[in-house]
């Protein structure tokens, strides 16, 4: 079967990859081996949140002082600006409206009752420009009864922070008795199929927010709304007679599901090819190119292509592998940066950067990949596989995937 | 079976291991989204297995509520089969006994030969209200469900009388597995896949005497009858396989998929020799026309718009491009894919009476999207589907082999070959 391109990888640095490189006319194809970790998205790309320790403001300035091996640095500063102008443009034609510059960190409530700095905001969640501060002084947060993914008092806590006088309150709808009679699936993403369904849950849902937010200025929920219909959260707002605060749950997350639903759409109706639920096991190469790859549910029938794109994520999602023994790629064995002494791989201070984090595939500047030292001209790297960063401690995750997906995807179309 | 028994009871033959509770498979398991009394497939499949294998009292009957649709195995990111220990778990664990009714539904190729026999007869019954009404109050099949109806002439037959002799003419030829279905229902189809086969310059043999897949004895848990079915079947199919060099065929998605992999996976039933060559005819098609090796012509006049339906066991396959590819390649064809969901029926599944609502609970975002479709019919690899959609929407629904079946020009066809 052959493509212009195939991605190995169907998460955000896959699909953001595949929907520039279809939106050009290119016939390509993702293969996924299951889903990936979108679904566990708070709401919010982050792009540079810390860096040494320190909250970012200007992420665009900022990234000029990282270390030559960082990602953005290999892009390049100016590449990285110019991309991260294109980004929520692309996301936008998805259909999935994010708001927020590289230059200027805004920021969101987390679940922990923090503010946290970050890139582009959902429309679903609230936006604030100060970290200080919150609009507010009454608010009512409101759980559902039974649903456990939701911790109200670390809320309530952040919020005295504030100086913020929050009251929880907790209410049961006849809607929610069936989903609760299971004692483990009282989940964010069964409580969004309800109100999925129809006007009436959501219409009644509604009334009872109002009636118990009377004497507060705002409200606050869970991000239960809108799993695959996207108008469920304007709809509810315009609903509710006061301001409304999404905090994200616990995960799955219901806003994450919907923007990976929503940009496999995308790429599907650009003529995308999204295999989901099969495995690259292996690849043919000839004379440093990748001719085609092999797959758990294709078999003998190969996956070609002209060019490649390895978008396989990192520990979590296999892209990279660690045994007691070694370090390395599954799928080609490719060249790893990252120490082969596993002595070296953990920092015993559980909270230090961890090394391991910085781990990844190595490639060449072009970011393409590497066997002993040799590129394969044709085989792309995108996403967390990458390395180079900790994404976890920067705050950089979704930056870092989406930009360089979309640098490589401009590597091909050259 | 037997093996567990001397092995240490906290190793699991399936991967539950693996899972990290991330509980995405729960977001994509249609029943769950219908019926709160199914515990899902996390609860049901890795985080029950933990306690049954600790102690059998875990089990859980409510088990008998999953689909086996695989839908949840498809969006694990971590590769955990949880439709098999869930599958595995029934068999293992379930005390119930089968109802007579679930041998009935199971039993395919007794039932098919009986009701074909006397089709004239039994297909006016079988569709008299009040027939349906009485299978539903003692059999509790459900009265909504019409049956299939049984053919006249079986599939078998029609061969050896009018396809069998000329088989021989052709230099290359692959064998047919046509399942239950084509042979007791719908022969027509298996007619079509021979019309295509014999245009691109195949002759088509049936095996020396297939058996029903099983996938509805195992679903029903007659796993004995299953297996010696399942051994039957490898037999066979070495017989063409290896024996002659010959690959099999099937129109049917479910009966490849038991074969290939419920085979080893839930009955122990080794097909490391079989699996490869035993596929779908789609993709035998493809792989022929991808390499070069084949060009199909096809009219000038066909003319439809239709949707395709992935079935459970082709998303789980990870099939369907083969099919949908096919489609595509005929002119007159303006082609639209439906959204990959369970259409609820799941084999025998939506036939009872206990599980009526959920089936159609779960097929109804199909039907809507099918009954809000303005295609001329739709196009689907698997039979039950095509009975649930049928039953449930406005709409026809035809085998991919059969559309392109009556869009081929078979002459202009078997020129390019013949050349
Ligand atoms: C739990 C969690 C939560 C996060 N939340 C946020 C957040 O809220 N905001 C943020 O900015 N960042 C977040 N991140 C950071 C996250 O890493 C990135 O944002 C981004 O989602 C990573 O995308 P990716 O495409 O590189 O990799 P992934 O999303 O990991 O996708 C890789 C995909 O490749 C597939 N794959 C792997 N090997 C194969 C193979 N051999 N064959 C076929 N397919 C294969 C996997 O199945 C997977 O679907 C989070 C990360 C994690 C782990
Ligand atoms: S998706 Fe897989 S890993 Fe996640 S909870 Fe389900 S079985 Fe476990
Ligand atoms: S096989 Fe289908 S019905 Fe059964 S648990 Fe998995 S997703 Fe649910």
């Amino acid at each position: 079967m052959k493509f212009d391109n195939i991605i190995i990888g169907g998460g955000l640095s896959g699909l953001t990859c595949g929907i520039k490189l279809a939106e050009q006319g290119k016939k390509c194809a993702i293969v996924s081996s299951g889903q990936s970790a979108i679904h566990f998205f708070s709401g919010s790309f982050d792009f540079l949140g810390k860096l040494n320790g320190q909250e970012v403001k200007n992420p665009l300035e900022a990234i000029k002082t990282l270390p030559d091996s960082h990602p953005y640095q290999r892009v390049g500063v100016e590449n990285i600006a110019r991309l991260a102008v294109e980004a929520p443009l692309l996301l936008n034609r998805a259909g999935l409206s994010f708001l927020g510059k590289a230059d200027q960190n805004h920021f969101v409530l987390t679940p922990m009752g923090i503010m946290k700095p970050t890139w582009l905001t959902l429309d679903d969640f609230t936006r604030f420009e100060q970290k200080n501060t919150f609009p507010w002084k009454k608010a009512v947060i409101l759980n559902f009864s039974g649903f456990l993914d939701f911790h109200t008092l670390f809320v309530q806590d952040g919020l005295k922070k504030f100086d913020v006088d929050s009251q929880v309150k907790n209410f049961a709808m006849k809607e929610f008795e069936a989903i609760r009679r299971n004692p483990s699936e009282m989940r964010s993403t069964n409580i969004a199929k309800v109100f999925d369904q129809g006007e009436d849950a959501l219409n009644e849902f509604a009334e009872k927010v109002n009636l118990l937010s009377e004497g507060f200025e705002v409200v606050i929920l869970p991000a239960v709304f809108g799993l695959f219909n996207k108008n469920v959260v304007a709809n509810l707002k315009s609903k509710i007679n006061k301001p409304l605060v999404l905090l994200p749950a616990i995960p799955p997350s219901v806003p994450g599901i919907r923007s990976q639903i929503f940009l496999r759409k995308r790429f599907e109706e650009l003529g995308g090819t999204y295999f989901l639920g099969d495995n690259v096991e292996e690849g043919t190469l000839e004379n440093n190119r990748l001719v085609a790859i092999h797959t758990k549910n294709h078999g003998d029938i190969k996956l070609e292509a002209d060019h490649f794109v390895l978008a396989s994520g990192s520990f979590y999602s296999k892209g990279i592998v660690a045994t007691r023994e070694k370090l390395y790629e599954p799928i080609l064995g490719l060249d790893i940066d990252g120490d082969t002494d596993n002595e070296k791989w953990l920092d015993e201070k559980f909270f230090n950067d961890q090394p391991y984090m910085h781990y990844g595939v190595k490639t060449d500047s072009h970011f393409r990949a590497l066997i002993n030292g040799q590129p394969i001209e044709n085989l792309y790297v995108a996403g967390s596989v990458l390395g180079g960063a900790n994404a976890l401690k920067e705050g950089s995750g979704a930056g870092i995937s989406v930009l360089t997906s979309l640098h490589v995807a401009e590597q091909i179309l050259k | 079976m037997k093996k567990e028994k001397i092995e240490p009871i906290n190793i699991s033959e399936n991967n539950f291991e693996q899972c990290v509770k991330c509980t995405i498979c729960t977001v994509y398991c249609p029943v769950l989204e219908v019926n709160p009394d199914y515990p899902g497939p996390k609860q049901s499949g890795p985080d029950g297995e933990r306690l049954r294998l600790k102690d059998e009292n875990f089990y859980d009957e409510s088990l008998k509520l999953c689909l086996n649709c695989k839908r949840c195995e498809i969006a694990c990111p971590h590769g955990v089969k949880i439709g098999d220990i869930i599958q595995l778990a029934r068999i293992k664990y379930s005390k119930k006994k089968p109802k007579i009714r679930d041998m009935i539904l199971a039993n395919t190729d007794i039932v098919g030969t009986m009701a074909s026999t006397f089709a004239p007869i039994v297909n006016p019954i079988v569709a008299l209200k009040p027939v349906r009404r009485i299978m539903d109050t003692v059999l509790k099949i459900d009265h909504h469900r019409m049956f299939p109806e049984y053919t006249g002439m079986r599939f078998e037959t029609w061969y050896r009388k009018y396809a069998e002799k000329k088989q021989t003419d052709f230099k290359k030829h692959v064998s047919y597995f046509h399942g239950c279905y084509v042979n007791y229902n719908f022969p027509q189809l298996g007619k079509d896949l021979i019309k295509i086969m014999n245009a691109a310059g195949y002759g088509v043999h049936l095996l020396e005497k297939e058996k029903c897949c099983g996938v509805a004895l195992i679903s029903n848990g007659l796993i004995k009858q299953a297996t010696k079915q399942a051994k039957h079947n490898v037999e066979a199919f070495k017989k063409s396989i290896v024996d002659k060099n010959m690959p099999v065929i099937s129109t049917s998605s479910t009966c490849i998929f038991t074969i290939r992999d419920e085979y080893p996976h839930l009955l122990g039933v080794k097909n490391e020799e079989i699996r490869d060559e035993s596929e779908l005819a789609t993709r035998f098609l493809f792989r022929l026309i991808d390499s070069g090796k084949l060009k199909l012509v096809f009219k000038e006049n066909y003319k439809k718009r239709i949707a395709y339906h992935t079935p459970c066991h082709m998303e789980k396959l990870g099939w369907s491009i083969y099919s949908t590819t096919l489609l595509k390649m005929i002119p007159g064809i303006d082609f639209m894919s439906l959204e990959s969901r369970c259409c609820g029926i799941a084999g025998t599944y939506g036939f009872k009476k206990e599980n009526y609502e959920t089936s159609q609970g779960v097929g109804k975002p199909l039907f809507d999207q099918i009954d809000g479709s303005n295609v001329d019919f739709v196009a689907t690899d698997c039979e039950t589907c095509k009975w649930q959609i049928e039953m449930s929407t406005t709409k026809k629904v035809q085998h991919p082999i059969s559309i392109l079946a009556e869009a081929l020009d078979v002459e202009a066809t078997m020129k390019l070959w013949q050349e």
